[in-house]
């Protein structure tokens, strides 16, 4: 018999003892309240800035001068874009005349993985939806928006539609159905790295991004 | 069992490390400081006790589900990891899982290995077997370098550096770290630390770490985290090993979010981690990055023998946040390094009996007083004083056939059993008890000046010179 | 919260189960506790043959040991009377352990569930089945009140003793702070790990005395052996002849403030 064989027969032989599935679906009915859009967005905010993230209020039409005046508060010259992607190619478009330069994400990380280290001070991802309980952006990296961008570049700058957020975790698993299936790398980010291992000092920075950056894209005003 | 010899420490010198602890008032302090933080933390996290006395059940029914189908779990887990593209290992032993990942290493010729947080890789002592192999292994966590920087073994399971202060780190990152000035600042330590893991990252073969949840349903590996060293040790080196526990598993997706709820809320005070890492395959054809191969060691080390028992099974609901340290006052008053063991405190007391044997650990569970606090905490309700008492029949009950446990009996003391049988004669008969204490109340002083542990800070104790029930017989 | 007006009609007799700590050590916190129930109109019984709950045995892994101990116990209470235990240590065996110490026997199961229901912590017992409304005739004091592991988290009484001195006009009750901490006390624990009981029943006497309190009450006599032998011992070292913070149980400090 090999280990695994041995460790089931262990299992297999102990007392069995089945419980009933428990009921999280009524939990959350019980204790998680279905909020407003506006409501959700606004816990959302207060939530994601309290971990120290940035936020601000933008539209479709806005988001882009925004992102600039960001960079160029943090006189970031230099940002990483997913060409493959329509907010990507935005970027590149409208960034490329101003002193921002877009890289572009094209290449497998093997080719290129020393200057993702070392000289791409932020970048540029969307966010797949949100959570407001706890403020949270939902990322699904995949082949054009890759799993580095959101956590080498020091400055991580995310886009969320306001629109996608939803009450808690629980709901948005059931909503989007992720049971059915999963993206190789599912990520909940809700706030910059840190870490308070130095005599429970909280310092940002750890080792992923020192600052996120929320462009909330809501309603035109 | 194995014949690893693990480098953990012998309870035997527990006393002798507690007092070091006690009698230093600077660490005592410290730690002191350190737990009423978390304390303060988590409490500021529950504001409703009916949220937090519900989600508790609903933890641990959670738990207990899934433990209660562990076999079929597991089997359904290494099915959808596999068509996931996740290669599933299986170790019985530390040595076990050990080779494994040796064997994962050698094929890659790998020469560094990044570590994210991962107790487990602590429980096997896998940055030995790295060392003896010639792998340079890592840790990337900030309080694991420290720690591992200073030659040292965590001393929480979720703040392993707690035991030091920022300047005890200030010199050793200027006495160990090529070319750092001497900075007590903890944001420049914290840099400092980053740039150098950075560099790690860059060019590391392997990155291993432990795993929170691993999601049968959907072949999901979770990890929970702040740093994002675990992200980065899990996506930028192009192999990735995760080792976990075998009870970890849980079959539902739906399970995890109000799981992930009480360990933010119960370890750190956060109502959710910076990160939570939810890994399901290598990279796929297209995608620029993540690693191209992944791999999970399940390891048992103990865990079957636990789950063997019904009671001794809720052992295994444990999902490690640490709240029974924070909450201990024997945690607060020896910290972590005291125990000599991978997991400290209340569930260190609990757990390691089984991955060590009762006879390494036999004295552990009798440095309680009990008071309980461990289970008020437990996000998944486990019993843990219950346990404890349970660990305490085990070791001291002389040795019989088939025992529950490994190494049962190791405490056994004819004399001590025999001095609880004497106490059991006396106070079981009303006549001999009627006796023994009015002798006692008569020659109250006959009582000794010195009464073993007693005295050390108490004065000694004396019968009254009247028994109550003296008292009301005379008032008739 | 006061029970007393929604449950059962006020009891005529209770048990007393004095437990053994009460017995041979605080005979006058077990009288005090008697005599402030007499004076409620209830009449009390003391069953002699009473010796010990069988706590010490049982956490010390001893079960075998217990159980022939808390089998006398289980014997001594034939009528269905509450039975109050100045002790939330004690109660908390009786009422919570003795069914699952007697699991395997059916008669005396049966008899440990039933009287696990007639329990009461003596705290608990004035509050919540007398509705106890003490009336101060002492004079002003500020007290601090320890109240122990097993009141707190095993008989969920941690209000009880608070309320009953809350309701003493001229008594303050002080805060310390880590309240719900243990004092290290334990037991067995107090002798096999002498450094970190030690240890614990120091802070906790820094953490009483930081209040300034005059005194300190508690309802548990094991905690207050604890608590005091130490704060004797710290006297003792600094070559005081007072104590620099004296304690009582709770029903002693209860009925010298309402003596008539």
């Amino acid at each position: 018999m090999n280990a695994r064989d041995r460790i089931l027969a262990k299992l297999n032989a102990a007392p069995v003892l089945p419980k009933a599935d428990p009921d999280v679906a009524s939990w959350y009915e019980t204790h998680r309240n279905q909020e407003s859009t506006a409501d959700k967005a606004s816990r959302f905010r207060s939530c994601i800035e309290l971990a120290h993230a940035e936020v601000y209020a933008v539209t479709q039409a806005s988001w882009l001068q925004k992102l600039w005046e960001v960079l160029t508060a943090k006189q970031i010259a230099k940002l990483l874009v997913a060409p493959g992607t329509a907010h990507g190619q935005r970027a590149i478009n409208e960034l490329s005349p101003s002193d921002v330069e877009c890289r572009a994400y094209d290449v497998p990380i093997e080719d290129w993985k020393t200057e993702m280290f070392r000289d791409i001070p932020a970048s540029l991802t969307s966010a797949r939806c949100a959570i407001a309980e706890t403020g949270t952006l939902v990322l699904w990296p995949d082949a054009d928006e890759p799993r580095l961008m959101s956590l080498v570049p020091p400055v991580h700058i995310v886009l969320l539609d306001a629109a996608t957020i939803h009450n808690t975790f629980y709901e948005v698993m059931q909503r989007e159905g992720w049971a059915n299936g999963l993206p190789t790398n599912a990520l909940l980010i809700s706030g910059p790295s840190k870490t308070a291992d130095i005599q429970v000092t909280l310092a940002y920075g750890a080792h992923g991004p020192k600052e996120l950056v929320v462009l909330l894209i809501g309603d035109e005003a | 069992m194995s014949e690893h010899n693990l480098n953990f420490m012998p309870t035997e010198g527990f006393r002798a490390r507690a007092k070091d602890v006690v009698e230093n008032p600077f660490l005592r302090q410290s730690f002191r400081g350190a737990m009423d933080f978390l304390i303060t933390k988590r409490a500021a996290q529950f504001p409703s006790p009916e949220e937090l006395e519900t989600l508790r059940t609903l933890g641990e029914q959670i738990r207990q589900y899934n433990l209660g189908k562990l076999p079929a779990l597991l089997l359904q887990l290494e099915e959808n990891l596999t068509r996931n593209g996740i290669q599933v290992h299986w170790a019985e032993t530390p040595d076990e899982a050990n080779a494994i990942i040796l064997g994962i290493c050698k094929a890659h010729s790998a020469k560094l290995m990044v570590k994210g947080k991962s107790m487990v890789s602590e429980e096997i002592e896998l940055n030995h077997a790295c060392e003896a192999a010639g792998i340079d292994a890592m840790e990337s966590d900030m309080g694991e370098y420290i720690v591992q920087l200073a030659g040292e073994k965590p001393s929480h399971i979720i703040m392993p550096a707690i035991h030091k202060t920022k300047e005890e780190i200030a010199r050793l990152f200027n006495e160990k770290v090529p070319g750092v000035d001497y900075t007590d600042n903890v944001d420049e330590l914290i840099q400092i630390g980053r740039r150098v893991l950075r560099e790690k990252f860059l060019v590391a073969d392997i990155g291993l770490s432990g795993v929170n949840m691993a999601v049968a349903e959907t072949g999901t590996l979770c990890l929970v985290e702040n740093e994002g060293n675990g992200r980065l040790s899990t996506t930028a080196p192009p192999v990735h090993i995760a080792i976990t526990g075998i009870e970890k598993v849980v079959e539902k997706l739906a399970h995890v979010p109000p799981l992930l709820s009480l360990l933010t809320r119960s370890a750190t005070g956060q109502n959710i981690s910076t990160y939570f890492n939810m890994i399901s395959g290598p990279r796929k054809p297209g995608e620029k990055d993540g690693p191209t191969e992944v791999h999970l060691v399940l390891l048992d080390n103990g865990r079957t023998q636990a789950y063997a028992d019904e009671q001794l099974r809720k052992t295994l609901q444990c999902i490690r946040c640490g709240a029974c340290m924070n909450h201990c006052p024997v945690y607060t008053r020896i910290g972590g390094h005291a125990y000599g063991t991978t997991y400290p405190g209340p569930i260190g007391k609990i757990i390691s009996p089984h991955l060590l044997g009762l006879e390494a650990t036999a004295n552990m569970a009798s440095a309680s007083s009990m008071c309980g606090a461990c289970g008020e905490v437990c996000p998944v309700k486990i019993p843990i004083p219950e346990l404890l008492m349970r660990l305490r029949e085990e070791s001291y009950s002389a040795p019989h056939a088939n025992p529950a446990m490994r190494g049962q009996g190791a405490g056994y003391s004819r004399l001590v059993t025999s001095i609880w049988r004497g106490w059991a004669a006396v106070y079981r008969s009303p006549a001999l008890y009627g006796a023994v204490t009015w002798l006692g109340s008569r020659f109250r002083w006959l009582m000794p000046a010195k009464q073993g542990g007693w005295t050390s800070v108490r004065v000694p104790l004396k019968p009254a010179p009247k028994r109550l029930r003296d008292m009301l017989r005379e008032r008739g | 919260m006061n029970l007393a007006e929604s449950a059962a009609p006020r009891p005529t007799d209770v048990y007393f189960f004095a437990t053994c700590v009460v017995d041979q050590f605080f005979p006058g916190a077990g009288m005090d506790a008697i005599t402030l129930l007499e004076r409620e109109g209830i009449r009390v019984h003391f069953p002699d043959e009473q010796t010990c709950c069988g706590q010490p045995a049982f956490t010390s892994g001893f079960r075998d040991e217990a159980r022939k101990v808390a089998a006398l116990q289980l014997s001594l209470f034939p009528n269905n009377w509450p039975v109050v235990v100045p002790s939330g240590s004690c109660a908390g065996m009786m009422k919570h352990h003795y069914p699952t110490l007697f699991e395997a026997d059916p008669v005396r199961s049966a008899q440990a569930v039933a009287l696990s229901a007639r329990i009461f912590e003596f705290t608990e017992f004035l509050v919540h089945v007398l509705g106890y409304q003490p009336e101060d005739k002492g004079a002003d004091c500020t007290v601090v009140l320890h109240t122990s592991c097993s009141a707190r988290r095993e008989m969920g009484v941690h209000l009880t003793g608070r309320t009953l001195l809350g309701s003493l006009n001229g008594v303050t009750v002080a805060q310390q702070d880590h309240e719900s901490e243990c004092c290290g006390f334990g037991g067995i624990f107090s002798v096999k790990q002498p450094e970190i009981s030690g240890a614990m029943v120091e802070d906790k006497l820094k953490s009483l005395k930081a209040t300034g309190a005059e005194r300190v009450v508690s309802a548990d006599c094991g905690c207050l052996m604890n608590i005091l032998g130490h704060a004797a011992w710290k006297d003792e070292q600094d070559g005081r002849k007072t104590p620099s913070l004296p304690g009582e149980h709770i029903a002693s400090f209860l009925l010298r403030r309402t003596a008539k």
